[in-house]
């Protein structure tokens, strides 16, 4: 009954959406190891990737592209720094490197680097962050990235893909070689579901609508995309007919499709698993505050470290999960 | 206030039973960092029973000795040690990296007594630990700061930053513990990044170096009273050690830097052990 209200969604997760069993049933990986696999094929059609590691590819598997590619593999060890500023100088000579780490060390420990030597000359450096937001469920708090998107954010240059599932996730690697300048990419540590088909029309700042709906819309992005389709799905049964849009790249924000949601549909949530100051809610507030400020809300990781823990178990209790979207979707229609 | 330091006999037992609830606690957390717990063992071991000025009743004693695990992702062999020691109840060995336990997956200060420095991320610790050196020599007191090192950890620049500090400010209350185990993540760190020669490279950053077989609990228990004693420099314990020791199936695999075993694996463990 439901089919023709998505668009991308592999047939079984269709068919999961709705039955709570998602997680428990539905084909998934963990976003690292996507990026991992669609790198070997880019080794393959382009000679000038480069894969830059520090001491985690046995964690990320391009451990895979070393054994593949050793003349184009380099593992810097726990040398963050050195990393990504090593990438910069690459980059200058023509080379794509890949600087591959975990998302608090990228973005936090080489953040000076990652600025000045990388986001200023506009270099063509990938940045490859593992890791994000809570997903590093039991190694705790110093190994979740949940401010990087919005560290990276606020930096003039930047160019920030969190994908959502494994396809998207290859579906932005090869993007971002085609782009000419800094990318940051987001993965998760965890397994998410393979929510779509590689036929899923992956641009660069364009958001993709992956549910229809006119009630409100839920602007989402990374793992809490799933969580959006589940709240959708329930909100379904409740009578709503809630957007889904799959925000991916958080910047350059689509305001295009921000505006449209919010003509279309007149209220907005967002959702990241990210602490919710500058990251996809704060954009997407930016834009509707100066065009048109409809009633919205953020879901996100708010104002505090998490703790050790199950990955699903931490998204419920730091209140990102598709039930706290779904509630949030329901005061923000109650506003309208 | 504390119990009598150990001798070296009792030492052995206790890093005996330490090795053993390392692989308890990450059997049962089904995750974690085995390697690194195993090969740190005889020096925590010492530290705590023998060595360290600590009162396990008062763990904010402002005048404790502090100690810094810098590879804070070996923390369970820090836990066990707090636990025997008496910091909190070896109950909570069970409950490592699960929600609203005392015992994260790195070490938090602010969650488990005894725990002097949060670490996880790596290369901090040990400026960390030169702060609190810092800050003894200007507030007159006599605790001594003991730092742990990964070897795959020394690749980090901030090491050598804090390297080259410490013996600026002449900091002979300050003592690193290189776990010279030879692994890192990926591979050897040999073959990642080398580090050798790790005794030149300290010595002519100014440190006083002892070399040693870190398994060897005389030769623990002697350097780390000898570091305690020397003026004028900080000391560096060069802990000659092998990844997961005690385990046969872990020494020198680096696959166990952070797999955890399955109950099978983790009987073998603790017979091995307790032989
Ligand atoms: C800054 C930083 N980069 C990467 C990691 C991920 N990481 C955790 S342990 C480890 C390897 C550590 O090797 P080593 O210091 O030799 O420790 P040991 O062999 O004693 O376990 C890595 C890369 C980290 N925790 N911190
Ligand atoms: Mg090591």
């Amino acid at each position: 009954m439901t089919i023709n209200h998505y668009h991308y969604l592999r047939p079984e997760i269709n068919s999961l959406l709705a039955s709570d069993e998602l997680f428990a049933k539905a084909e998934q990986q963990p976003t690292r190891y996507s990026y991992a696999e669609a790198m070997l094929e880019l080794g393959e059609k382009n000679p000038k990737v480069v894969v830059l590691d520090a001491d985690v590819s046995k964690s990320i598997k391009t451990n895979e592209f070393a054994d593949k590619f050793p003349d184009r593999s380099f593992n810097f060890g726990i040398a963050e720094q050195n990393m990504m500023a090593a990438a910069a100088g690459m980059a200058t000579t023509g080379l794509i490197p890949y600087a591959t780490t975990y998302a608090v060390f990228a973005s936090m420990r080489a953040l000076d680097m990652v600025r000045n030597s990388i986001h200023y000359p506009k270099l063509n450096v990938k940045i490859a962050a593992s890791h994000g937001g809570i997903t590093p469920g039991p190694d705790g708090v110093t190994h979740q990235g949940q401010e990087d998107l919005s560290i990276i954010r606020a930096i003039a240059n930047s160019t920030i893909i969190a994908p959502a599932d494994p396809a998207t996730t290859k579906l932005a690697v090869w993007a971002a070689a085609e782009y000419d300048g800094p990318v940051y990419l987001s993965f998760t540590r965890d397994p998410v579901p393979a929510i779509f088909d590689l036929n899923y029309p992956f641009k660069i700042g364009r958001a993709v609508t992956v549910r229809d709906g006119s009630d409100a819309s839920i602007i989402a992005n990374r793992d809490l995309v799933v969580q959006a389709l589940i709240a959708a799905e329930h909100l379904a049964a409740k009578g709503l007919n809630v957007r889904v849009i799959d925000c991916h790249t958080l910047k350059p924000l689509d305001a295009d499709v921000v505006l449209a949601a919010a003509a279309e549909t007149g209220a907005i949530v967002t959702a990241e698993n990210n602490v919710f100051y500058g990251g996809l809610g704060s954009a997407v507030a930016e834009v509707l505050v100066e065009n048109n400020p409809i009633p919205m809300k953020r879901i996100g990781v708010r104002d505090t470290f998490a703790e050790s823990g199950p990955y699903l178990d931490l998204l419920e209790k730091y209140g990102l999960s598709a039930k706290h979207i779904a509630a949030a979707v329901e005061e923000v229609i109650e506003r309208k | 206030m504390s119990s009598k330091p150990m001798s070296v006999e009792e030492l052995e037992k206790m890093a005996v039973i330490i090795r053993c609830d390392i692989i308890d606690m990450i059997c049962t957390a089904a995750a974690g960092h085995p390697g690194g717990s195993l090969s740190a063992t005889d020096v925590v071991t010492a530290l705590y029973f023998r060595i360290m000025r600590i009162d396990p009743e008062n763990p904010d004693w402002p005048d404790r000795d502090r100690f810094i695990l810098s590879k804070g992702h070996a923390c369970p062999v820090w836990y066990a040690a707090l636990a025997e020691r008496g910091y909190f109840d070896k109950s909570h060995l069970k409950t490592l990296r699960q929600m609203g336990s005392i015992l994260q997956g790195h070490p938090d200060m602010r969650k488990t007594p005894g725990i002097d420095m949060t670490t996880g991320s790596l290369g901090h610790g040990l400026s960390a630990g030169l702060g609190m050196a810092l800050s003894a020599k200007l507030q007159q007191k006599d605790y001594h700061v003991f730092v742990v090192i990964g070897d795959g950890e020394s690749q980090e620049g901030s090491i050598w930053e804090a390297s080259m500090a410490a013996p600026r400010f002449k900091l002979d209350n300050l003592t690193a513990i290189l776990d010279y185990n030879h692994l890192q993540n990926d591979d050897s760190v040999d073959d990642i990044m080398p580090i050798h020669p790790v005794i030149d490279k300290w010595q002519a950053f100014g440190w006083n170096v002892i070399d040693i077989d870190g398994h060897d609990m005389v030769q623990v228990v002697q350097a780390l009273e000898e570091a305690r004693s020397h003026q004028g420099a900080p000391t560096i314990i060069v802990a000659n050690t092998v990844k997961g020791k005690g385990v046969s199936y872990m020494e020198n695999v680096c696959e166990w830097h952070g797999k955890a075993p399955c109950q099978d694996e983790a009987d073998q463990a603790l017979e091995e052990l307790r032989r």
